[in-house]
């Protein structure tokens, strides 16, 4: 059963082609990796999913549902979950505020606290709960966005290169959180990390020049010529 | 005492100090502070859009004026008793607000500042040239006469004072209740960064246009209130001026406080009274007041309090 | 006066006020080009300039060229160096940040309005042209002895509007040359392009954002001691020009020159006919609304959009 599929997801920026009739299956439960060389189009491709750009041409099927029409915020109540790649938390609000405001979506009076400690807990930032968002280090930052994305307990979880930023031992701990969250959620890993990569993902697509490359096991991507031609041997 | 409870004692502690206020002030002063505690109500509703939700309206007169004239108008050429003339004219706010949101909410930005400028501009046009009834810049006088609402005789102070606090009290709480609930969390969010909330699943736009309703049906109430209680309705309330001023009262008190629009109001009220005795241009007072304010000052007074002491200040 | 004359009459009094409207607009869209600022006290510089030349051609005396053509240099030098010194004490300490320099400069509007009240006072007074001397106009039409000319009654205008007129085209034709062949306007427009891009190679960005601002002002000013003897110096007179050249500069495009003038004509000619033909205050209402929709339906056009 996919969770997600896209049929001939096509996307020109004044006549640039962005990504070029992406065909993308993602099943339920798969923590899914979708890596590629800078301007491959990940963002693009992603951003076409979660409805922040709209495609120039093909379809995005949610759940079994055509959700190309759908405004984003539509798409997140279906129970999609975007993290920012450029951390985009709201700074002047404290921490649980952050974690509150993705948390009131779908729950409502005590359920809400409850939902924002366990968030924070997972990720580590409990001591920080009462801090301005804006005042968190960089990599705080990041966890935050984590936080944000983990209570809205959604289906599906988009993650824009959460490790960027992150220390060797905050690394560590993402990737027991991805291993932890496996299996209830499905996750789309955009990631430059290839030790995470390896690490945490099910499966593998790259992207190259706006098309899927490749598709497989980690180990299966780390052997294929072509993927090591146009990425692992450039990067 | 938690957190929460302070708040909620101090806010009402300001309507039982402004309540209590009316039996020892004297006659100037308590004039003053009936029309104080009605324009800071406009500050208020002024305060939700450009404080909490973060879009900086150029244009609320259309919506102050909308409540006026709606007011005004019935009574003055239909013959309505005061009761319905108020519905009246917050409807038509609420109705006006709603129009130009649906337009100006297309913009963002520079872009929504001169779009409501040029929408209250075109309004205040319309009332110089419908003169026949609204008798454009000389305006109409409502008489003792129609100012009878339930017995109440308006026009005397007592009774103004009184309504003026009601007014100011159901706005007043209106707003605190709304920036304490979900809705005006996300309100605040939206000012904060948009994007991300449309990400976590609102939908901004309608949360905008609601908070734009809101804002402008309290601004029309206050408008309509001026009007029934200081007896008259004139196209200089429906100018430019009166769009500047909710920004320039909120900009002092603390955008963004449920507290500065009252204190804004109050200190610009009497600055301009203080300094009506030096100069007649009153209007440099506002000049200079905006361009301090924007230097030095983003804050405004509560704002500072809330930045320094209390953090947790609605 | 038959349609036709009157139509003739209306499109001579547009051009006036076209190329004056010309002067103010190209003012307002160099600082919003080059600045991404929008200055609301545009209309109060150009106010100063007309009660600066009433001050200037007031001391005088003489013959009235005299006090005129010093006011002609002299206003707009001074409003220009005001410009300057509130770019420096205000614009330049908000950062330029686009919502808080409106609010500032409207601010500096009721400042400058209010000053100008004060001192000079709430009459309206005139400045007496240097010259002008009436000049009849021609009309035609086929009478019983076919295709002739003659001078229908009222239809005149003065040497002193033609002049204003190719005033306005002489200095239009200057700001074109110092953008295009001058070295401060290869800086101008670098800074336009790409304000950091500028900053980068060295630009002096500020000085440059200073310069423009007090250009565009002085363009103001000029435009208003053209004017002044035609309609008189009066506090209140900043509010019209500012609503036209915003017209104009949104119909435009912005920072562009030549979509200025023209987009200048166009309202300047409409707006003469319109008066003429209709109530002014219509006219008015018709010309706010459609800036507002102009906005609205190209949200992304002119402003840009805000980044959160």
């Amino acid at each position: 059963m996919m969770i997600l599929s896209t049929r001939g997801l096509s996307k020109s920026f004044d006549g640039l082609q962005a990504v070029t009739k992406v065909d993308f299956d993602l099943p339920k439960g798969e923590v899914r990796a979708l890596i590629g060389p800078n301007g491959a189009g990940k963002t693009t491709l992603v951003g076409m999913i979660c409805g922040r750009i709209e495609p120039t041409s093909g379809h995005v099927q949610f759940d079994g549902e055509d959700i190309t029409r759908l405004p984003a915020h539509a798409r997140i109540m279906r129970g999609m979950a975007y993290t920012f790649q450029i951390t985009s938390v709201f700074a002047r609000l404290p921490v649980t505020e952050n974690v509150a405001l993705a948390a009131r979506r779908r729950l409502s009076g005590d359920a809400i606290d409850r939902a924002v400690a366990d968030a924070l807990a997972r990720v580590g930032l409990s001591n920080e709960a009462h801090e301005d968002a804006g005042n968190l280090s960089y990599g705080h930052q990041r966890l935050l966005e984590i936080a944000m994305g983990l209570a809205q307990s959604p289906r599906l979880l988009i993650l824009d290169e959460p490790t960027q930023g992150l220390s060797e031992g905050e690394i560590a701990d993402f990737k027991t959180l991805v291993r932890e969250l496996a299996g209830d959620t499905t996750i789309l890993l955009i990631e430059h990390n290839m030790d995470v990569v390896m690490e945490t993902a099910d499966r593998v697509s790259v992207l190259n020049f706006g098309e899927i490359l490749a598709e497989g096991t980690p180990t299966e991507i780390r052997e294929n010529a072509a993927v090591q031609a146009a990425y692992l041997g450039t990067g | 005492m938690t957190a929460s409870s302070r708040v909620i004692v101090l806010h009402l502690g300001l309507l039982a100090l402004l309540f209590g206020l009316q039996f020892i002030l004297p006659a100037y002063h308590h004039g003053n502070l009936a029309r104080i505690m009605v324009l800071a109500s406009y500050a208020v509703g002024y305060n939700i859009l450009f404080g909490y939700t973060g879009l900086l309206s150029l244009g609320h007169a259309l919506f102050f004026a909308a409540g006026m004239y709606g007011m005004g108008l019935t009574i003055q050429h239909m013959g309505f008793t005061p009761a319905p003339a108020l519905i009246v004219g917050i409807v038509a706010g609420a109705f006006v607000a709603g129009a130009l949101a649906l337009l100006a909410l297309r913009t963002v930005g520079v872009s929504f500042m001169i779009v409501t400028l040029m929408f209250a501009q075109a309004g205040y046009l319309t009332v110089l040239y419908f003169g026949e009834y609204t008798r454009g810049d000389e305006g109409f006088v409502i008489q003792q006469a129609q100012r009878v609402l339930w017995g109440v005789d308006l026009s005397n102070a007592t009774n103004r004072y009184f309504a003026a606090w009601g007014l100011f009290s159901v706005s007043f709480g209106l707003s605190l209740w709304l920036v304490r609930s979900s809705f005006g969390r996300t309100l605040i969010a939206i000012r904060e960064n948009e994007e991300r909330v449309r990400m976590l699943g609102y939908d901004t736009y309608k949360h905008k246009l609601t908070a734009m309703i809101i804002s402008g049906t309290i601004s029309a109430a206050a408008g309509a209130f001026y009007g029934l209680l200081f007896g008259y309705a004139g196209a200089s309330f429906a100018s430019v001026q009166y769009s500047i001023f909710p920004l320039l009262w909120v900009l002092l008190g603390g955008a963004g406080t449920v507290l500065g629009p009252f204190v804004g109001t109050l200190f610009m009220f009497y600055l301009i009274d203080l300094s009506s005795g030096i100069t007649s241009a009153y209007l440099l007072i506002a000049g200079l007041a905006l361009v301090l304010l924007t230097l030095f000052a983003p804050q405004g007074l509560i704002g500072e309090i809330r930045r320094r002491f209390w953090k947790n200040l609605p | 006066m038959e349609f036709g004359p009157h139509l003739l009459l209306a499109t001579l009094e547009g051009a006036v006020t076209a190329a004056v409207l010309a002067l103010t607009a190209v003012g307002l869209s160099l600082v919003f080009g080059v600045m991404r600022v929008v200055n609301i006290a545009h209309g109060e510089f150009y106010m100063l300039g007309a009660v600066i030349a009433w001050y200037v051609a007031h001391m005088m005396g003489g013959h009235p060229a005299l006090g005129f053509f010093l006011a002609l240099v002299l206003a707009p030098l001074l409003v220009g160096a005001i410009a300057v010194l509130a770019d420096v004490i205000i614009l330049k300490r908000v950062d330029y940040d686009p919502e808080r320099t409106i609010v500032a400069t409207i601010g500096l509007l009721y400042i400058i309005q209010q000053l100008t009240l004060m001192t000079y006072g709430p009459e309206a007074r005139p400045v007496e042209a240097p010259f002008n001397s009436r000049i009849a106009l021609p009309w035609f039409e086929w009478g019983e002895n076919g295709f002739q000319f003659y001078y229908p009654w009222g239809l005149s205008t003065t040497s002193y509007k033609l002049a204003v007129i190719g005033a306005a085209g002489v200095v239009l034709l200057g700001v074109w040359a110092m953008m295009t062949r001058t070295k401060v306007g290869l800086l101008m427009r670098a800074t336009q392009a790409d304000r950091d891009m500028a900053l980068a190679f060295g630009i002096p960005v500020e000085r440059v954002y200073a310069l423009v601002f007090g250009i565009g002002a002085a363009l103001a000013a000029l435009g208003a001691v053209l004017i002044v003897p035609i309609q008189q110096a009066h506090y209140l007179m900043g509010a019209d020009p500012l609503l036209l050249a915003f017209i104009v500069v949104i119909i435009g495009g912005l920072g562009s020159l030549p979509g200025t003038v023209l987009a200048a004509l166009f309202i300047g000619l409409s707006d003469g006919i319109i008066s003429v033909f209709f109530s002014p205050t219509l006219a008015k209402i018709l010309a706010t609304l459609l800036v507002g929709l102009v906005l609205v339906w190209r949200p992304q056009g002119l402003f840009g959009t805000r980044t959160a």
